[in-house]
């Protein structure tokens, strides 16, 4: 569904990603782990067109993305660091979006926001909003319109233990409906029974790209975190 | 993209300081036509502090302004709408808003007490002069990233505009004083909207006459019906060439 080929991106000097090639097929539950400043997140922001890589293509549905815009309507997206307008509240920032995005006849999956009992909050405004409210915005948005693809950076970071276990059920549900779902995340025990892949990163470089399986034989660990570690021992 | 000029211009209203500066214009424009008795010397006051102010407001709330939308604008971009339409929303929000601003302020009062040609040609200017230096500072807030560097280069941008160009023009008038210069003068105020406009303006009032041989020569070009074409045309263009470059940058950004 997505095919990255050789997608390199420099910031200045510093190369943040380099010859990056994926394929990514829909159904699947993609972990994207590495060390911070791996690249990670410039990775999906190329996908998602908010960084434009100096050379290589993406494509998505085997169109090239690059002057291409419709392809953001299938894809949900919650950020690392949410930042939104701060004078706006909850409730004007939703129903922007929903102004902005709005699709014929379908209805829109509110189910997250009364989950996280955002729907008492709607008044509240952006600014006074605490990181890990800020999070729960960021995560109604990218499910609210039932997209085919959930691209979620480090989804729960900042949320309460709670929170957490709601949006990780959320997103099997989500995976339960052949959604591709790609997540980065540093926790990776809480990754365990979500994922079917998993891409490692190290300095910009795309180190492997694995399915689960594969790699539990590989190493024979059975937890990610230790399979990863073993991985990362033997390199 | 009507949806997004309308949340942008909503904004900016909610954030009250367009509110201000048309009480602001209103009030100044009042008092000026008020206080003379004569409407053409009255014009010709508000002439003035129409060109100090409306670039310096123009330029200045609209750098800030897009400067304080980048959450926003990030939050449009990951979304399915085209990067150019995003762009040209916050453009035309901050076009519509300022000029209505000057509309409404500066615009009732000279229909009010000048409702004459001269007027309405300034009427027409202080528009097209918020609106270019909206568009200068499209361009100078994508540019640069650091928001103080690009606020403080928006001030520069004011300041060259209004004083130093003069200044420059009026050095190189006494240096090169033994040459015939008329004509060239003519074609550097096209590198100047605020001097284009007050141009003008002047020309349409009777004190043209007082300028000497250069006020005789703009005359002879500005006075005609293509020198004023091809004046408002480069007006147009100080709007267009900055917001275009502004576009074609902003297409490329990396948020």
């Amino acid at each position: 569904m997505i095919i990255a080929s050789n997608v390199s991106k420099k910031f200045k000097k510093l190369t943040v990603l380099e010859n990056v090639s994926l394929n990514c097929i829909k159904g699947e539950c993609i972990a994207l782990i590495g060390p911070n400043g791996s690249g990670k997140t410039t990775l999906i922001k190329t996908i998602l067109g908010m960084v434009v890589p100096d050379s290589g293509f993406i494509t998505f549905n085997g169109r090239n993305i690059l002057h291409d815009w419709k392809y953001r309507s299938h894809i949900g997206y919650m950020p690392q660091i949410g930042r939104y307008p701060d004078n706006m509240t909850i409730g004007q920032v939703l129903s922007m979006m929903k102004d902005i995005r709005a699709h014929k006849e379908k209805t829109f999956d509110e189910e997250l926001i009364y989950a996280f009992g955002l729907n008492i909050l709607l008044n509240k405004r952006m600014r006074t909003l605490s990181g890990g409210t800020r999070q729960k915005v960021s995560a109604c948005l990218a499910f609210l319109f039932d997209p085919e693809v959930l691209i979620l950076d480090e989804p729960t970071a900042g949320l309460d233990p709670l929170s957490s276990e709601l949006l990780k059920d959320k997103i099997r549900k989500e995976k339960q409906k052949g959604k591709l779902i790609m997540i980065t995340s540093h926790i990776l025990s809480e990754l365990d029974d979500l994922i079917t892949q998993v891409i490692y990163m190290q300095e910009g470089k795309l180190v492997f790209h694995k399915n689960i399986d594969d790699l539990r034989k590989e190493t024979g660990e059975q937890k990610l975190s230790k399979a990863i570690a073993s991985v990362m021992i033997k390199k | 993209m009507i949806k997004i000029v309308k949340y942008v211009i909503v904004d900016i209203l909610r954030n009250k300081i367009v509110i201000a500066y048309t009480a602001f214009l209103l009030a100044i424009s009042l008092s000026i036509f008020n206080l003379e008795d004569n409407t053409s010397k009255g014009l010709l006051s508000l002439l003035n502090i129409i060109l100090i102010i409306i670039p310096l407001v123009s330029i200045i709330f609209s750098t800030i302004y897009v400067y304080n939308s980048s959450e926003f604008l990030e939050l449009l971009v990951s979304q399915p709408l085209k990067r150019k339409n995003i762009w040209m929303s916050l453009f035309a929000g901050l076009a519509i808003s300022l000029s209505f601003a000057f509309c409404i302020g500066a615009g009732i009062p000279i229909i009010l007490y000048a409702a004459s040609s001269t007027g309405f040609v300034m009427l027409g200017m202080g528009l097209i002069l918020s609106i270019v230096f909206a568009s200068v500072a499209m361009l100078s807030a994508v540019m640069i990233r650091d928001k103080a560097k690009g606020i403080g280069i928006s001030i520069l941008l004011w300041l060259y505009f209004s004083l130093l160009f003069d200044g420059m023009v009026l050095f190189i008038l006494f240096q090169f004083e033994d040459y015939p210069l008329e004509k060239i003068m003519v074609a550097i105020t096209a590198f100047n909207p605020i001097d284009l406009g007050r141009i003008l303006i002047l020309l349409k009032m009777d004190i043209s006459a007082m300028m000497g041989y250069t006020g005789a020569i703009f005359r002879d070009f500005f006075g005609t019906g293509t020198g004023f074409f091809i004046a408002l045309l480069v007006m147009l263009l100080w709007v267009a060439v900055p917001a275009w470059l502004s576009v074609r940058t902003f297409n490329r950004k990396d948020l």
